[in-house]
């Protein structure tokens, strides 16, 4: 080490060419041409949640099921409420890929029938509570004052409200059908994501940008949309991702109590009921089928939602 | 404090008040009487019926006498069980529930907080790692699919335990493990990121350079302020646990007061809805008022919080 050290300093100056020396010629074209390209949020958001492996499987496993929700009734032979008492009760073969139900209707077109309806279901309920949420908690928080007090009066109230148990009541005055299971789970549902916009915006509204807007004469409704929304994109996304397991799982539930999805249409928390009836003779496909199904969904969801949440506000990571 | 504990009250008392009002107005926008699809009464027999149930007054006077019987908490007759009042069913039904739910609330505590802590604990590592994917599965799988699951498995596979009813400790197990598994994996991961939290805080290191023992630093440093986030949604969860017991108790046949709720709404019997209802919401937003005024207690920030800010 120590003569190997000595042979360094002695090394003459005179071994660098001179050349070296000449002061390079400014270019200002590309001055920071050592700079990573530069990412913007999204991107970078992108390549964190790549690194998540979970969250990425999670992913990967709602676009096979969104692809397999739109093909997979084509796919099977069989029709989604074609009864064929001969073959109740068949365990998953080369003809009925899942077996087939007490009415011998095919398992497999069920299941892809009941992701529709769930992914649908799911899907609607995140995207209202997102127009309803944002319009009023953006409201909320800019307003400020008086407005903004009266309103999260009522929020605090609709919050009190048992969740659950006011979709169960809407939907025994509604009558059950698709559409009234989504109005029922977004009558309370948007209450949530109001809270999360109007706390991003009460920390945003006093930045500069926004008075900049405002010196310029924007409109309440312009600087919400321009100036808020786009810096409270992250955690909505994650509330939106989070709110549509909860949606699923409503949906499921209230078809598990015969009060959702109506037959001949399949849900998956109306075949897992179904499947309550056999649970004693063994016919295990009845129940596997639409529970795996329900649950994988939901845990695809919320990995995906948690390893958004990292993704989109590194600064919570840990 | 005392103002903050009266404003709780009177949004419990708005909240139990909008909703009796919304559960009378959605059952009677319902059309027709109860009683219409009997067509075998006379009209004699029909009026009798409906003076009996109050549905021949104006609807105003009914809304009042409704009030009136939810503040004498005396629900009325069942419509399709004659020899039932709501309040009987309820007096049934409710020491059931309760003692599910109890039990239920108290398992999910206690393990959801052990699982977390141990994860905080072993932050990264294996440990840590797998609570969490129990964790994340538990919040997936939905509490009617674990019961049929676990009804399938231990008791039809294995035959280890009883399959339904509620009489006696082991027909206890399955219903409040699957009742619990949701709630349990909430408290797990929220324990787990508010202890990580807490665990960078200088008031930590403080202890540990007191030369505490690590037990005591974190039972009585860290747990402690690191349930605070646990209070706050106890409200909530309790919430799930208690509509969690109508699904629950359906599949394991158990004679609670979800039960008799969900036979309510298969049988259009609106007494009982109406009841049950409002009875569950009551005693919902009471506990949620109870955990808010436990919050306040044990945070003394909050109250800062409160009256300083407003």
């Amino acid at each position: 080490m120590i003569p190997a050290k000595k042979q360094k300093e002695q090394t003459p100056h005179s071994s660098i060419p001179d050349e070296w020396f000449k002061p390079k010629e400014k270019n200002t074209d590309d001055a920071e041409s050592v700079v990573r390209p530069s990412l913007s949020y999204w991107e970078d958001a992108w390549r964190r949640l790549r690194q998540n492996k979970l969250a990425m499987s999670g992913l990967i496993f709602l676009i096979v099921l969104g692809v397999m929700a739109v093909i997979g009734p084509w796919i099977s032979p069989h029709d989604v409420d074609t009864q064929n008492l001969p073959n109740q009760n068949q365990a998953p073969s080369l003809n009925h890929w899942f077996g087939t139900d007490e009415l011998g209707r095919d398992v497999f077109t069920r299941t892809w029938y009941g992701a529709r309806i769930s992914l649908f279901v799911g899907l609607m309920a995140a995207l209202i509570d997102f127009f309803i949420g944002v319009a009023y908690g953006g409201l909320s928080g800019y307003k400020g004052g008086r407005t903004d007090n009266v309103m999260m009066r009522i929020i605090e109230i609709l919050y009190g409200l048992p969740y659950l148990l006011v979709v169960i009541l809407l939907l025994v005055v509604m009558g059950p059908s698709l559409l009234t299971i989504i109005i029922a789970l977004t009558v309370t549902g948007w209450v949530g994501m109001a809270r999360i916009v109007r706390g991003q915006v009460l920390q945003l509204k006093h930045n500069e940008f926004v008075m900049a807007s405002q010196s310029f004469g924007a409109k309440t409704k312009r600087i919400i949309q321009k100036n808020l929304l786009p810096n409270t994109m992250g955690p909505i996304i994650v509330q939106m991702t989070l709110t549509v397991p909860t949606a699923i799982f409503a949906e499921a539930f209230l078809s598990f109590l015969g009060l959702g999805i109506q037959s001949p249409y399949a849900s998956w928390g109306m075949m897992a009921n179904d499947a309550l009836g056999v649970i004693l003779s063994g016919d295990w496909w009845r129940l596997f089928f639409p529970a795996f199904f329900i649950s994988a969904t939901m845990f695809a969801f919320n990995v995906l939602g948690d390893g958004l949440q990292d993704a989109l506000d590194p600064k919570l990571r840990r | 404090m005392a103002k903050y504990i009266l404003k709780r009250f009177i949004y419990m008392i708005v909240t139990v008040f909008i909703i009796a009002t919304l559960t009378f107005f959605l059952m009677n926008l319902l059309p027709g009487s109860p009683f219409n699809e009997e067509r075998t009464t006379n009209e004699a027999v029909q009026k009798n019926l409906e003076a009996h149930y109050h549905l021949d007054e104006p609807l105003v006077v009914q809304y009042v006498l409704y009030l009136k019987s939810i503040v004498t908490l005396d629900f009325g007759p069942s419509i399709k069980q004659p020899t039932e009042t709501v309040n009987s069913l309820l007096g049934r039904g409710f020491p059931i529930s309760a003692e599910l739910g109890i039990w239920t609330i108290l398992i999910a505590l206690i393990s959801g907080v052990a699982l977390g802590v141990f994860a905080a604990l072993k932050h990264n590592g294996v440990i840590d790692y797998i609570a969490m994917t129990i964790a994340v599965l538990g919040i997936s799988i939905p509490n009617f699919v674990l019961a049929t699951l676990l009804i399938q498995q231990l008791a039809v596979n294995l035959g280890v335990l009883p399959a339904a009813t509620w009489s006696s400790p082991q027909h206890m197990v399955l219903p409040i493990v699957a009742l619990a598994t949701g709630p349990m994996a909430i408290i797990a991961r929220l324990t787990r990121s508010s202890m990580l939290e807490t665990l960078t805080q200088d008031y930590i290191k403080t202890a540990r350079a007191k030369g505490l023992s690590p037990a005591k630093i974190i039972v009585k440093h860290a747990l402690k302020n690191a349930l605070m986030p646990v209070v706050t949604i106890l409200g909530t969860l309790l919430a799930g646990v208690l509509t969690g017991t109508f699904v629950i108790e359906k599949i394991f046949a158990i004679p609670g007061m979800g039960k008799y709720f969900v036979e309510g709404i298969n049988q259009r019997d609106y007494p009982v809805i109406m009841g049950t209802t409002v009875f569950y919401s009551a005693f919902l937003v009471l506990m949620l008022f109870l955990v808010d005024i436990a919050y306040g207690i044990l945070d003394p920030r909050i109250k800062l919080h409160k009256e300083g800010g407003k």
